[in-house]
Formats: structure tokens, sequence, C-alpha cells
């Protein structure tokens, strides 16, 4: 579900023609530029296989992580089919991890090796994730917002060039449909309930909004990676015009919620028929990705402690595989 | 894995075909770690058929599949190129010639 313009941080990739001779790399940017897909066989770039193996990585970390904020919910979901259709969520969200870290593993890297950067601390994941929920409304805000802001970031990556990155997140867009509309149905459904209900949507519409809207990541301006990952045909758009779709999806649903955006200076401009924002706090979501966001610390310890409490039942599976293929030689 | 997440090495790769219904072809979908077979069976179930994608799994381990090599891509396809008489579209036909 959840990328957030994840080609942001980490260290800049070698540029391609420095690395490899001109030889290689043209014939690979024009098949790229012809739209061909690359598969894992195929020659590519160091650097673009470097690039695409963190933002790959870490939307799969994001996944993963992205269960812990909404999971805090299940047990205590306001009714029974809440509660079904949070579990389906949430299992999706691990399905979508899955895919994502089988895609990545197809470049080279190790499913061991990336759970050691997560756990290590030393991989990223989209920093929404480090954000508290504080009550039942968090759930629909998180769907409606963050899940309408990652389908806004991943519907362009389906026609990514790497054949399966683009694979995985079609299967994945498929999914977070279901995600985004029971998001808005909690919301709308607390909207037009008694007053605390409303109290409540409001309460998460205002801790929810501009984390939402930093999730597609810093300004172009300030976007180093944006040009390469174009230029490779891994982002089709900029941050930025990603984030104004998203506003202008979204702002019409807020209304028809009644609730109110947490921004004084959000107005139509009739000139460019876009919804404009007031400024972002980028201060906040720096912070939050040095690791000092509100739940930083709490995320990467649960996903220690899964990790520690699970060793047995992969050391239990494993020894029980091998006792099965001993069997199987002795008694052909 | 860090001293501190001790970790053992990943369980094999397999790849997961799924029969999306009776009378169609099984189709790759994606891979995933297991243990065994019969692990690779009911995590394939739980990743790639949560919303009745498939009627049948099959799974088999990554390092059993042979590939072609895309590097003699060119080898092994381009000889297939000139010979467009394999097609029916090759053969002109005169319209008033019905049922061919």
């Amino acid at each position: 579900m959840y990328t957030q313009a994840l080609d942001t941080h980490g260290r800049e990739p070698v540029p391609a023609a420095a690395a490899e001779g001109a030889g290689p790399a043209a014939r690979f940017q024009a098949r790229v530029d012809a739209e061909e897909k690359i598969e894992p066989k195929d020659w590519m770039p160091e650097a673009y296989r470097q690039t695409l193996i963190r933002q790959i990585s870490q939307h799969a970390h994001s996944e993963i992580v992205g269960m812990l904020p909404e999971g805090n919910w299940i047990t205590r979901a306001p009714t029974l089919k809440r509660k079904a259709v949070l579990i389906a969520k949430v299992q999706d969200e691990g399905g979508h991890g899955m895919y994502l870290y089988s895609a990545a593993e197809t470049l080279g890297i190790s499913r061991a090796q990336m759970f050691e950067q997560l756990l290590a601390g030393t991989a990223k994941y989209s920093s929404i994730f480090n954000y508290p929920t504080l009550s039942w409304a968090d759930v629909g805000a998180i769907g409606w917002l963050v899940d309408g802001a990652a389908i806004m970031n991943q519907i362009p990556i389906c026609r990514c060039s790497y054949g399966p990155y683009a694979r995985a997140m079609v299967r994945i867009c498929k999914e977070e449909s279901f995600h985004q509309r029971q998001g808005f149905e909690i919301m709308l459904t607390l909207a037009q309930g008694s007053s605390e209900q409303r109290a409540m949507a409001q309460d998460a519409l205002d801790r929810w909004w501009w984390p939402s809207i930093m999730m597609f990541g810093p300004s172009d301006a300030d976007s180093k990676h944006t040009a390469q990952s174009m230029r490779w045909k891994i982002k089709r758009f900029s941050n930025d015009e990603l984030r104004q779709k998203f506003i202008d999806n979204t702002v019409p649903q807020a209304q028809f919620l009644e609730l109110t955006i947490p921004d004084r200076e959000l107005r139509w401009d009739e000139a460019s028929q876009h919804y404009r924002i007031g400024p972002i706090d980028w201060s906040e979501f720096h912070e939050v990705l040095k690791g000092n966001g509100p739940c930083n610390r709490e995320r990467l310890e649960a996903r220690r402690e899964a990790f520690a409490a699970g060793a047995w039942v992969r050391a239990a599976a494993a020894a029980h595989a091998e006792k099965r293929a001993l069997r199987e030689v002795r008694q052909p | 894995m860090s001293e501190a997440h001790p970790a053992a090495a990943d369980w094999p790769l397999y790849e997961v075909f799924i029969r999306s219904r009776a009378g169609l072809e099984h189709k790759h979908v994606g891979s995933l770690h297991a243990a065994d077979a019969a692990m690779a069976i009911e995590h394939a179930r739980d990743v790639y058929t949560r919303r009745q994608e498939g009627v049948s799994i099959w799974v088999v381990r990554s390092s059993d599949i042979v590939a072609s090599d895309p590097g003699e891509a060119e080898a092994l396809f381009e000889p297939a190129r000139d010979k467009v008489y394999r097609h029916p579209t090759f053969y002109a036909i005169p319209d008033e010639v019905k049922n061919l």
C-alpha cells in the first residue's frame, strides 16, 4: 500500500554511464525508452539495480511496518464486521510485503539481508507509520487518506520499467481499492453519527491530513532522485504532481463528510482549476524520517520482538523439513 | 544477520503457479520462501489466493527451473522471425472464396 517517494533517501546511486561502458548502457536506455520491460536476468546498469533494490525493499518494509498501527485496533474494532474487515486489510498488507520482497530478491538481495536492514534500523520505511493510532477513527482515516495517497503513488508504478516490480504493483493496486473504500466508509459512518463520533472523525482528519500530504515526499525542487528515476521509467510523475492530484481528489470527499481539512489557507483556485494548500511543515517530515517521530522506536521494537519470538517456529519448520527429506531418501 | 537478530539462511525459494479456474492452465503468479513443499502450498494459499484467485496450486523449487539465457535470445528466437509463412495471414486468398 504505501510508498512515499521512497526514492528520496539514501545515498545517491553511481551515475549509470560512469560505471559501465556506454554500449550496454545505451542499449538499456533505448529499451527503456521504447517502453520495453526489463526482466531479472537482463543486463541493467548497477545504479538502476541499486535504486530498485532500495526502493522496492523500502516499499516492502512499509507494508510490513504498516500492519502495526492498524493491527493495534483489531481487538477493539467496534463490530464483528469491522473486525473481520480490518483483519483482511492487515493480512493484505502482509501479502503486499511478500510480493515486494520477492520482487526485490530478483535483483540479487536476499530476504534475510532485507530483514536485517529493517531490524537493524538502517532501512527506511514510510514515515507515516511512525504516527500513533489513538482512536478507532484513525483506522478510517488511514484507509481513506494513507491508502488513498498510496494508490496515487502506486498506480503509475504498475507501468514501471522493471517487470517484477510492475507485476507486484498491479496485484497490490487491485487490492488497495478495498482498503480506501472501507476507510472512507468508516469516516462516513462516524461523520453521520453522534456529535462525539463526528468529533472523533474530525480529530483523526486533523492528525492524519498533513502526514498524508507529506507521503508524496519532498517538493520537486528538493527531490534529488526524481530526474534519474523518470529517465529509467521507475517513476512517471513528480512528487508535486501526485500530491496535487491527491489533494484535488480528497478535498471534495472531505466536504462530502462535512469535515474540515486542517489548513486555513486551503482554497479553490479558479484559474488553474486546482485546490491550493498552505505551506507544508517539512521540518516535521525530516524529524520523523530521522527517527524522531512519535512511534519510530516502538515500531522497530515490535518488529524485533516478533522476529525473535518467531525464531523457534522457523527453527522447528526447518528441522521438520530436514527430517522429512531424510525419510524420503531412505524410503524412496 | 547482526548479532542482535541471529537468523538462519533463507528457506528455499519456490515459484508459484495458480490455476484460476477449471479449464485454464496454471499460470506463474510469483514466488515465496518455505521450509518445504507442503509449507509452500500453504503459504501460496495465503499470499496468492486471498480472493478466490485459484482452484489449484503448483509450487516448484526455483532452483529446479532451467531457464533460457537472455543473452541467447536472438539465437533462439531469431530463426522464427523470417518464417511468416507459418501464419495464416501470409496467404492471399480472394474475398469470394468462403470458409477458408
